[in-house]
């Protein structure tokens, strides 16, 4: 298994890595039992990002892929920001190893998650614009590399 | 500290011994010959094959005519299962006892031969790693062939009571079988004096090169060979020997012998400043048995933090340094001896093993020590689980 010189680089210098204490949009993705968790926050001002930071508990394609994911979004519109697809983060680290892809299908859902939670605290239903995020319970089959022909 | 590289992997594979490898250079270079021909060049590579197999035998009390030769470590455990196995079954023996926490030589060998139609029990360890005898005596069958329970775990570094396994095995008659690629060397083996009718090693995890093992076979014990051909070792392993890596184990085993006790006692030492070190670190604990363990084995789970991220930002500062994390492997389970323990996925994830050899310093220990807490650091701080 190897990194591209993209990821390793977003490994070792994550960007906007910390604490948002004005964000206004947060969301968590995954679990400690499947060994990945994600936080995005966001800060929206007339439906534009205008600041983000993330916190990862995960490997090293966990913290790239979540460091892209805020690069990708920074400055974008909502509806911008919720058509990031996991296939996009990758692409822009120059790929992942076929065991890692479900750490950028993690950071896509990180993303929507907080999308979803800046709808909920309009009081909007969120579904129809962010769809169902899983959860990743006891229950659910984690498959890892299972998106990689998306 | 200044910047330095640390190798602190030493149960992954180990830097060759120079001495070890001036010993081999001729059978590189001039002394080419084929052990197996008549003239002065071959019975060259025949005499130091049979050095070698001697230097082998006395490092572990056996024999030197109960040494075979293989390509690794995994082979030994293949020839063992398989070979054992096989020669049984027509006698009606078809029942395997082994343990949860092996090595995949062993667990993955187990599990094919049960796809042959043999009956494997796989046995619990306790929380510290550890097979409970008790549970062995209870496992085993009249038509239980094989006992195989390794020496000690690579993960934890637990060394199993082999002696009473040993003992135990001998008096029910089942032949026992132990995978000693992580202890010969390391810590004192004696086949005699602990019963053990099969072991295992491995070349490259005691200063010798990459690609050379070796099974011990106690006289009277019948292996089927898994590799058929030319008759070489005693017609149970075939293949023109590797003579050049042998004479290297067998230099290898020599250098153990004469150095064993002290070197366990500077690992241990090493090891003590390194695990109290750690541990000083909030949230951290030390996996495998706390006292019997391998003198070099340093093995821990760190919260809130992942094992691959560690490794990864650990190498950025020159430590090699490994860990049994679901995302190291690429499967959806950490390590299955860290579960085997009985520790949850959650603490499995943060694993970290530290294996620490001869060459390593108490200066090494103080810069692990001091760059390990700064990578924690920053990985706790960009975790959104951690809290102090």
């Amino acid at each position: 298994m190897e990194y591209s010189k993209k990821v390793m680089d977003h490994f070792a210098h994550p960007r906007n890595v910390g604490e948002l204490p004005d964000a206004n949009a947060v969301g968590m993705v995954g679990n400690q039992k499947c060994g990945d968790i994600m936080k995005m926050m966001l800060k929206i001002e007339n439906d534009v990002i205008v600041d983000v930071k993330f916190q990862t508990f995960g490997c090293g394609a966990a913290v790239a892929t979540s460091s892209m994911a805020t690069e990708m979004v920074k400055g974008k519109t909502v509806q911008e920001a919720l058509t990031l697809t996991n296939k996009a983060v990758m692409e822009a680290l120059d790929g992942l190893p076929p065991v890692k892809v479900h750490c950028s299908v993690l950071a896509e859902e990180a993303i929507r998650a907080a999308l979803a939670d800046y709808y909920q605290r309009q009081g909007i239903d969120p579904t129809p614009y962010v769809g169902v995020i899983p959860a990743c319970d006891d229950a659910h089959e984690h498959d890892h590399g299972a998106r990689e022909e998306e | 500290m200044e910047d330095r590289f640390v190798y602190a992997d030493n149960a992954a594979t180990t830097p060759i011994d120079p001495r070890v490898l001036e010993k081999m250079m001729p059978f590189l270079t001039t002394e080419y010959g084929n052990a197996s021909t008549l003239y002065a060049l071959g019975q060259s590579s025949h005499l130091a094959l049979e050095e070698a197999r001697r230097q082998v035998a006395l490092l572990m009390n056996a024999e030197p005519g109960e040494i075979y030769f293989t390509g690794c470590g995994s082979e030994a455990d293949n020839l063992a299962l398989r070979g054992y196995l096989h020669s049984r079954q027509a006698k009606g023996k078809r029942h395997l006892i082994t343990s949860c926490i092996e090595h995949h030589a062993v667990l993955y060998t187990a599990q094919a031969l049960e796809k042959e139609g043999f009956d494997v029990t796989y046995l619990p360890v306790d929380r510290d790693g550890k097979v409970r005898l008790a549970d062995l005596e209870a496992a085993i069958r009249p038509d239980t062939a094989l006992v195989s329970i390794m020496f000690a775990n690579n993960e934890i570094g637990t060394v199993n009571d082999i002696a009473a396994i040993g003992a135990l095995c001998r008096e029910k008659g089942v032949v026992f079988h132990t995978d000693a690629v992580q202890a010969y060397g390391h810590v004192p083996v004696d086949v005699k004096a602990m019963n053990i009718d099969m072991l295992s090693i491995s070349g490259h995890k005691i200063n010798a090169p990459k690609g050379v093992g070796a099974l011990y076979i106690r006289k009277g014990i019948l292996v089927e060979p898994q590799i058929t051909g030319g008759g070489q070792e005693k017609n149970r392993r075939s293949g023109t020997e590797n003579i050049a890596s042998i004479v290297g184990l067998g230099e290898a085993a020599r250098i153990k012998r004469e150095n064993l006790e002290q070197e366990m006692t500077y690992l241990r030492g090493l090891s003590r400043k390194l695990i109290d070190g750690v541990l000083r670190m909030p949230q951290t604990i030390l996996t495998g048995h706390p006292t019997d363990r391998l003198p070099g084995t340093c093995s821990f789970c760190i919260n809130a933090i992942e094992g691959e991220s560690l490794v990864l930002r650990l190498d950025m500062n020159g430590i090699c340094a490994s860990t049994g994390s679901a995302c190291s492997t690429g499967s959806l389970d950490p390590s299955h001896v860290l579960l085997g323990i009985g520790l949850s996925h959650e603490i499995s994830h943060g694993s970290l093993r530290l294996t620490l050899g001869k060459q390593n310093t108490e200066e090494d220990v103080d810069y692990i020590l001091e760059r390990l807490k700064d990578v924690v650091d920053v990985l706790r701080a960009m975790s959104p689980i951690w809290k102090a």
